[in-house]
């Protein structure tokens, strides 16, 4: 039977990186799901909880339920968000749908590690907090991209410490937020790396937005572009 | 108006923390940890560790020194060769001995500590802080595998005084020195029945 | 009421004072070496216990505890204490608190005391109390001596001077204490211990704090490494010991589980060199005149707060800080408290008890929520939690400003997914700003994330026009 997944694309990945979206959406069905995008579905209300406008938050996390009440599983490509709707939406009062994070879903809903996925390209892999944290996705990104043709995975030095990106602290804080993104840059080049990858394009934003600003000559790719590559149907540079 | 302590109690009670669930206690409270481990894990604070089995033999590396003990240090340790500073001792009298020699009540291998407790062969607490040398008889029968465990020994209306290793600061960049006001010098006996 | 001196008189919002301390090279420098040495230690010394989660846990659940029945279990350490000779005092500020201790050292008709390290004392502000009413305070430790010699402030937990280097202290010894000294940490040590000896053998008085109160047996725990703590608990006439409410455990056997988890959390030892442990006056052996001051000092209004209340389990041992990118970049001054880095985040601005302080207000922010700090808590405090509890205390404390505007506005588009998508097609329009791709400069607030970093372009099309257009 096919697994039945709702896609949540976060409002930052639909508006911004819908690359991204696609190419889950690409993935999951290659893998034999099949995928839905409830279009009623916006914020996870994380940026507001997160700053302390709570009341604010509290009709978005009501808003998520109701547009994905009816899936089984929904599979968003962000640790950050899948965070906010599993931990934090029921302190909000809610009670919401089953909500993985991309590489969890693949690996322990679907049992895959292997996804038939080629990028030939040297990669590096920064876990972002709330996967790592929050989520305790683990090392399974790494064990996904190990099991990718072609590809050149390098250890990132010091991976587990933040970015600095953090949400509205990257703006409230935005001396800190920078000095904490001068030493991830540092360690992102220090790999030789040509792609660095996440499982959250805000974190990727915001270290790319760095790389970028340094014309450094590595680009942001979210882990879901990676995984659904392959030699037929590669990975190509939209911008 | 109330008293302070009157009001901090109200003010506690007005907070109405709702009960605690009952406390897991899922860590281990015993170990299997004998001489071998404490030897090493003393060693590890770069203490100076001797296993005897003994003392009077061992005490001889006190030969020439001008060393207090607590009253009640069994006979046999009074080896000859050593100048014995018995009690009652000033503060000055401490500070100018060439070091101090006790047994203690409890030790940890788990962890390396000795515990004293004020008890048979260590005297007050001011006898092993203010010589700079302290040697320490450990019996094998004194040592607890475990913090637990050990804590279960002792009497903790006793004045009671832990000692893991020497004097040491990590106050430097958070690198550990040994050798700030404590003794500098911590020398252990542990004894192996013969 | 007097303002509660656990944050420093003017000290600038967080931002701001990070803004300087970021320029600090040498701060940088020293404390990126520092943090790091102490996380690789600390991992090693937990990673050996086999049963590190299910300490945290009871550790977690006994404090717990100690917050359900405080008022019980204070009485009851009250009648411990009394029975074995001891005196209590009860101050419900930092002012009362300071008061109290001033009297007994005039009692004693002491004109100057040696201190052992100790978190509430420097809470509220005792040893400028003691100096202006005459009472001279030596502060014994290590690190709170070079902050004591120095003219400087703490800026960590566990080691006040964390913020200093070797070649630093070396200079502030030799200017002070009118020595010849190197910058070898051994003859730093070694200098220390000559200039404080005479000290300890003559002062009559002693202060100290405590780790932990035993409630059914009455005793008090210090746990130290230089000998120092020793000194000061065995040697004087009269001991006085300030603790806060919040410092006890309920039975001796408690004990167990915080001998474990505070010294591999703090200076990843298996155990620290030095744990004495006191109960009330022992004839023949340390201080025959015992005092206990017990201060409240903002903890009983923290504890009426249900998810901030948790930040009263704290331990004092520093892990936080130590794995805090924040704190490790900003040190611990940036905070303006005695209480730095993560901990300091939520416990200063609940001692203090005003949102309406912007300085207060602005602690919970110093954060990006990374939640290395609750990984590492040995007490398990979800300080991520209680920080965007208290954004909003911050946050509603502020009423209308342009931030709040800006959120309701977006909260009322995100409501609606036709809003929503009106919106996206109208922020689209911004790739227009962009060359190759990237967006290098935005006015303000957009100023502060493109101050470092480009956005990338938005495109032309969301992914649910896409959606839309493909699979609708």
């Amino acid at each position: 039977m096919r697994v039945r997944v709702a896609l949540f694309a976060t409002c930052l990945t639909d508006t911004f990186f819908p690359e991204t979206a696609r190419a889950v959406v690409r993935l999951l069905e290659r893998l034999g799901c099949s995928v839905d995008f409830p279009l009623g579905q916006t914020c996870c209300g994380q940026m507001h909880f997160n700053t302390g406008y709570r009341e604010h938050a509290k009709p978005l996390a009501r808003k998520y339920t109701d547009v994905f009440r009816d899936y089984d599983h929904v599979v968003a490509p962000s640790g950050s968000c899948a965070g906010m709707v599993r931990e934090i939406h029921p302190t909000l009062g809610e009670s919401p749908p089953r909500t993985f994070e991309l590489a969890e879903f693949l690996v322990d809903v679907l049992g895959v590690t292997d996804v038939g996925a080629w990028f030939p390209h040297r990669v590096t892999y920064h876990p972002t907090c709330h996967s790592l944290r929050m989520l305790g996705v683990g090392d399974k990104p790494l064990a996904l991209l190990r099991a990718v043709k072609a590809l050149d995975l390098v250890e990132l030095p010091d991976s587990t410490h933040c970015c600095g990106f953090g949400g509205t602290f990257a703006v409230k804080n935005a001396e800190t937020s920078t000095a904490m993104l001068a030493d991830k840059m540092t360690s992102v080049l220090s790999t030789g790396a040509e792609v660095l990858s996440a499982g959250d394009n805000s974190c990727l934003m915001h270290i790319g937005g760095g790389l970028s600003r340094l014309r450094a000559g590595v680009r942001p790719v979210h882990l879901a572009e990676i995984l659904a590559s392959t030699e037929e149907d590669p990975w190509l540079a939209t911008r | 108006m109330a008293s302070a302590r009157e009001e901090i109690l109200n003010r506690i009670r007005d907070a109405r923390v709702p009960a605690a669930e009952p406390v897991v206690r899922g860590y281990h409270e015993t170990g299997t940890g004998g001489v071998e481990l404490f030897a090493e894990r003393v060693a590890d604070y770069r203490a100076v560790v001797h296993t005897v089995t003994d003392v009077p033999a061992a005490l001889e590396r006190l030969r020439g020194k001008r060393i207090v003990v607590p009253a009640d240090v069994p006979p046999e340790w009074l080896v000859d060769g050593v100048t014995w500073l018995h009690e009652p001792l000033t503060i000055e009298e401490l500070d100018g001995s060439d070091g101090v020699l006790t047994g203690c009540a409890v030790a940890i291998a788990d962890t390396g500590t000795i515990v004293l407790d004020g008890g048979e062969a260590q005297g007050r607490r001011a006898l092993t802080l203010l010589p700079d040398y302290h040697l320490c008889v450990v019996r094998a029968d004194q040592i607890a595998a475990s913090v637990p465990e050990a804590l279960r020994r002792l009497e903790p209306t006793r004045p009671l005084t832990f000692i893991s290793g020497p004097s040491a600061t990590s106050d430097i960049e958070l690198n550990r020195v040994e050798g700030v006001h404590g003794p500098r010098t911590l020398e252990v006996l542990v004894v192996q029945p013969q | 009421m007097a303002r509660n001196p656990v944050t420093w008189l003017g000290s600038p919002t967080f931002p701001k004072a990070a803004h300087t301390a970021l320029a600090d090279t040498q701060l940088r420098q020293n404390l990126r070496k520092a943090t790091g040495t102490i996380r690789g230690r600390r991992a090693a010394a937990v990673g050996e216990m086999t049963d590190w989660e299910q300490l945290r846990v009871a550790g977690e659940q006994i404090k717990n505890d100690v917050l359900a029945r405080l008022d019980t279990l204070l009485v009851q350490l009250e009648e411990s204490v009394t029975a074995r000779g001891g005196v209590v005092h009860w101050a419900r500020d930092a002012e009362e608190a300071n008061r109290i201790v001033l009297d007994l050292c005039r009692e004693e008709g002491a004109n100057e005391v040696v201190k052992v390290k100790s978190m509430a004392t420097a809470e509220i502000g005792l040893n400028e109390a003691l100096e202006a009413g005459g009472v001279h305070a030596i502060e014994t430790d290590l690190a709170e001596l070079i902050v004591q010699l120095g003219d400087d402030r703490p800026s960590h937990i566990l080691v006040p001077a964390i913020h200093r280097n070797r070649s630093e202290i070396r200079e502030i010894f030799q200017r002070r204490m009118g020595v010849e000294v190197s910058d070898e940490p051994a003859d730093l040590a070694e200098a220390a211990r000559v200039y404080l000896r005479e000290k300890f053998l003559t002062t009559k008085v002693a202060i100290s704090g405590a780790n932990f109160a035993v409630a059914d047996t009455g005793s008090i725990v210090v746990l130290e490494s230089e000998g120092n703590g020793r000194m000061c608990l065995t040697l004087p006439d009269t001991l006085i010991t300030v603790m806060g409410i919040e410092k006890l455990v309920p039975t001796w056997q408690d004990l167990e589980v915080f001998l474990q988890l505070l010294p591999r959390s703090s200076t990843a030892e298996r155990m620290n060199p030095y744990t004495s442990v006191w109960t009330g006056v022992t004839e023949g052996d340390g201080p025959q005149r015992f005092h206990l001051v017990l201060i409240d000092n903002g903890r009983t209004a923290t504890l009426e707060d249900s998810v901030g209340r948790q930040a009263l389990r704290c331990i004092r041992c520093s892990a936080c800080l130590n794995v805090c990118p924040v704190y490790e970049r900003t040190g611990g001054q940036s905070y303006g408290s005695v209480y730095p880095g993560p901990i300091g985040a939520i416990l200063t601005p609940q001692l203090v008890g005003d949102m309406h302080d912007p300085q207060a207000a602005s602690l919970p922010y110093a954060s990006s929520l990374c939640g290395a700090c609750f990984e590492v808590c040995p007490v398990r405090i979800d300080i991520p939690s209680v920080l965007t509890h208290l954004r909003a205390e911050a946050v509603e404390a502020k009423g209308l400003t342009a931030e709040s505007v800006a959120m309701a506005a977006a909260a009322w588009v995100f409501r609606e997914a036709s809003r929503y998508e009106k919106a996206q097609k109208a922020g689209s329009l911004a790739r227009f700003l962009a060359r190759d791709g990237r967006i290098t400069s935005l006015p303000w607030p957009g100023s502060k994330w493109t101050s470092s970093r480009d956005v990338p372009a938005p495109p032309s099309e969301s992914f649910r026009a896409w959606w839309r257009k493909n699979r609708g």
